[in-house]
């Protein structure tokens, strides 16, 4: 059996330079013993996808504030896609009305975390679905 | 320290309480109390309107004048902001606090690919001059004060405000604009940063000196406790951190050659309200107290009216939920009730669905009614700091005191907040706080209705604003048009003008000002900086 931690990358997509959540997830993860890199802001889908395949990740969670939520993940997807990596989870948290949900979940997105999801339920979710590559 | 500890007995009565930034309340309170913490009445409290301001700025209170309101507005096209604008002045708003979208606050204009999903989202989009004309139209500026909600492009801002106050006629000299201006905070928290630290202040630096003559209404920086407690400090951090990103600017400003006294005056301040009443009436009185002291003591300011803490005490997105959100309408009036208690300028409150989005008009006036309501319904303008003279409330106002002096020695001992902000040493005592805080609230420790006690279940969604995209396409095809109308000659020639400057190490805000009259764009501007400055390098990360 495969022992190692789940790698996960914690990514701001976008402008949006609210990252309270993303760096109390990226806490909260790792003490639930996960290897987690944070992106740091301002990152392009690109530059995620890049650092997602260097970095040979699980999962890529995304921290999304600024209501863009649907646009910026519809282009991961495609980009996870077409760069041969849609193979890892993709979850989605931040401000995100709960309308939303469904259609993340159509897009592509695994999990979504509203702000306020206790930790646990995040890094069960995570621990249950994520596949090792 | 997470989050407020209360300890209880097997009865459920409280047996200790202990507040955010550490001080410990007791039941009771009585006269050997103050004597404890050293309590003077000259030295500490005072007069209100004296030295050290403890007791507020005026010496009649809300009696002289009622504190500003001044919602946080602005989304999609300068026209549909303009029409906002409009109904809260209507519904007697006294003052504008303007929100711009991400791009514009990271100086893209609305066509770059960088902007795509974002233009007029979060705020307006303003991508020139001629978007300000329409955003600012029959709007008397010598009357209605502007907050600019901008940091890091904060001086091209100013510079538009100017110009487009010109255009209509208005005097520069009588214009009050507060631009937020404070990048130091957005490097803590918040993020909407591009230029490293040092030309970053030095553009802040700018605007400073540029406002003492031209704009000597204007308040040019509004340094931000607010974005560093929503990052979650605690409120002793918060203020700590404001004098100390404070003083960096006053550092900046007096290497130029000025007195203190010319430009501090000026400063205003914008913190956060939300949790304890008490801890946050104690923070805004120590807060007045320390920044006075500071001024006088550190910088020898003389004028009595340049130590005053002026500022917009807002709540408290921190504090909203998502749960059950009516209850965010009843969370902001007693935030706005701390904030009144301690003698607040100016407030402005998040609305009920900013849990969720930004708000809609019907929850932006709930929070302007709820602020009228407070001024003229329940007595909060009869008498001036109806707290003072509390044992308890004089005694945490001490102690809090200490709490935020030794926040400050903390970072003074790593070499002071520009190079604590550039190491990155304290984002991660922020974000470490944040995570405490966090897991408080998911345990339980911390309380709060609706989304740890007294739950209902699934939370509902409200009736939200909407983004339709719409607007971004208006926006796009309006800077289409100014790109082929404007004279290219002219804007070519004073943004060479703007390269120059910047890159000598001149003011440039005479030079933006000139830009902004040509049409030049905010990302064209931002661009000369971006080429000459650089941008900031995040340091360590959580």
């Amino acid at each position: 059996m495969d022992t190692r931690p789940i790698k996960i990358l914690v990514a701001k997509p976008g402008l949006d330079g609210h990252d309270r959540g993303a760096k109390v997830v990226a806490h909260a993860l790792k003490e639930a013993g996960m290897e987690v890199i944070y992106t740091g802001l301002h990152k392009t889908v690109d530059q995620i996808i890049r650092i997602a395949i260097q970095e040979d990740v699980d999962v890529i969670g995304l921290s999304i504030m600024s209501g863009a939520h649907i646009p910026i993940t519809e282009k991961l997807v495609k980009k996870a896609r077409e760069e041969g990596i849609d193979d890892k989870m993709i979850v989605v948290g931040g401000v995100i009305p709960n309308r939303d949900i469904p259609k993340l979940k159509e897009l592509g997105a695994k999990g979504v975390f509203p702000g306020g999801t206790p930790f646990s339920e995040i890094a069960g979710f995570i621990n249950e679905n994520a596949k090792k590559s | 320290m997470g989050v407020a500890k209360y300890t209880k007995d097997e009865k459920d009565r409280i047996t200790d309480v202990t507040l955010q930034s550490g001080i410990h309340v007791k039941a009771c309170y009585g006269p050997e109390d103050l004597e404890h913490v050293g309590f003077s009445y000259e030295k500490d409290l005072a007069e209100p309107g004296q030295y050290p301001f403890t007791r507020g700025i005026h010496a009649e209170g809300f009696r002289s004048r009622a504190w500003t309101t001044r919602q946080y507005t602005g989304f999609g096209t300068p026209e549909e902001s303009n029409e906002r604008f409009k109904l809260m002045i209507s519904h007697g708003q006294t003052g504008l606090n303007v929100a711009f979208d991400l791009p514009t606050q990271m100086g893209y204009d609305s066509d770059d690919p960088m902007a795509e999903g974002e233009v007029g989202r979060v705020g307006m989009a303003i991508d020139s001059l001629r978007d300000f004309e329409i955003a600012f139209k029959d709007i008397n500026l010598e009357k209605i004060g502007s907050g600019l909600t901008i940091n890091a492009v904060a001086s091209i801002m100013l510079a538009m405000y100017q110009a487009v106050a010109e255009k209509f006629g208005f005097d520069p000299k009588k214009i009050s604009a507060t631009p937020q201006n404070d990048i130091l905070k957005e490097m803590i928290g918040r993020g909407s940063w591009i230029f490293p630290v040092e030309p970053a202040v030095n553009l802040i630096g700018d605007t400073i000196e540029y406002s003492i003559n031209a704009m000597p209404r204007t308040n040019p920086v509004s340094i931000c406790g607010y974005h560093i407690r929503e990052s979650g400090a605690t409120p002793a951090q918060e203020i700590s951190y404001a004098i100390l990103i404070a003083n960096a600017y006053i550092d900046n400003v007096l290497k130029r050659g000025y007195d203190v006294d010319d430009f501090v005056g000026r400063f205003s301040f914008n913190l956060n309200v939300f949790g304890n009443i008490w801890e946050q009436v104690a923070k805004f009185r120590a807060a007045r107290k320390l920044w006075a002291r500071n001024l006088k003591e550190k910088y020898g300011v003389k004028k009595d009216s340049n130590m005053y803490l002026r500022g917009l005490f807002g709540g408290g997105g921190y504090g909203l939920t998502k749960a059950q959100p009516e209850n965010n309408i009843m969370r902001g009036a007693y935030y706005a009730l701390s904030a009144a208690l301690a003698g607040a300028q100016t407030i402005a409150l998040c609305s009920y669905d900013e849990a969720y989005t930004i708000p809609t008009p019907h929850s932006a006036i709930i929070s302007l009614r709820t602020l009228q309501l407070l001024m003229d319904e329940i007595g909060l303008r009869d008498t001036v700091d109806p707290l003072a003279g509390s044992y308890f409330i004089e005694t945490i106002t001490k102690e809090m005191e200490t709490k935020i002096e030794e926040e400050m020695a903390k970072i003074e001992k790593v070499g002071g907040i520009v190079q604590a902000v550039g190491t990155g040493y304290v984002q991660r005592l922020v974000s470490q706080q944040a995570y405490e805080y966090e897991k408080g609230l998911q345990s339980g420790e911390l309380k709060k209705v609706g989304l740890n006690i007294h739950t209902e279940g699934e939370p509902m969604d409200v009736e939200l604003h909407e983004y339709t995209g719409e607007s971004a396409e208006k926006q796009m095809e309006s800077l289409k048009q100014l790109r082929r109308e404007r004279n290219d000659r002219e804007v070519l020639r004073t943004l060479k003008e703007l390269e120059e400057a910047t890159r000598a190490g001149k003011n440039v805000m005479p030079y933006l000002v000139e830009c902004c009259k040509a049409y030049a764009t905010v990302g064209e501007m931002t661009r000369v900086f971006r080429d000459v400055f650089g941008e900031f390098q995040e340091p360590g990360l959580f």
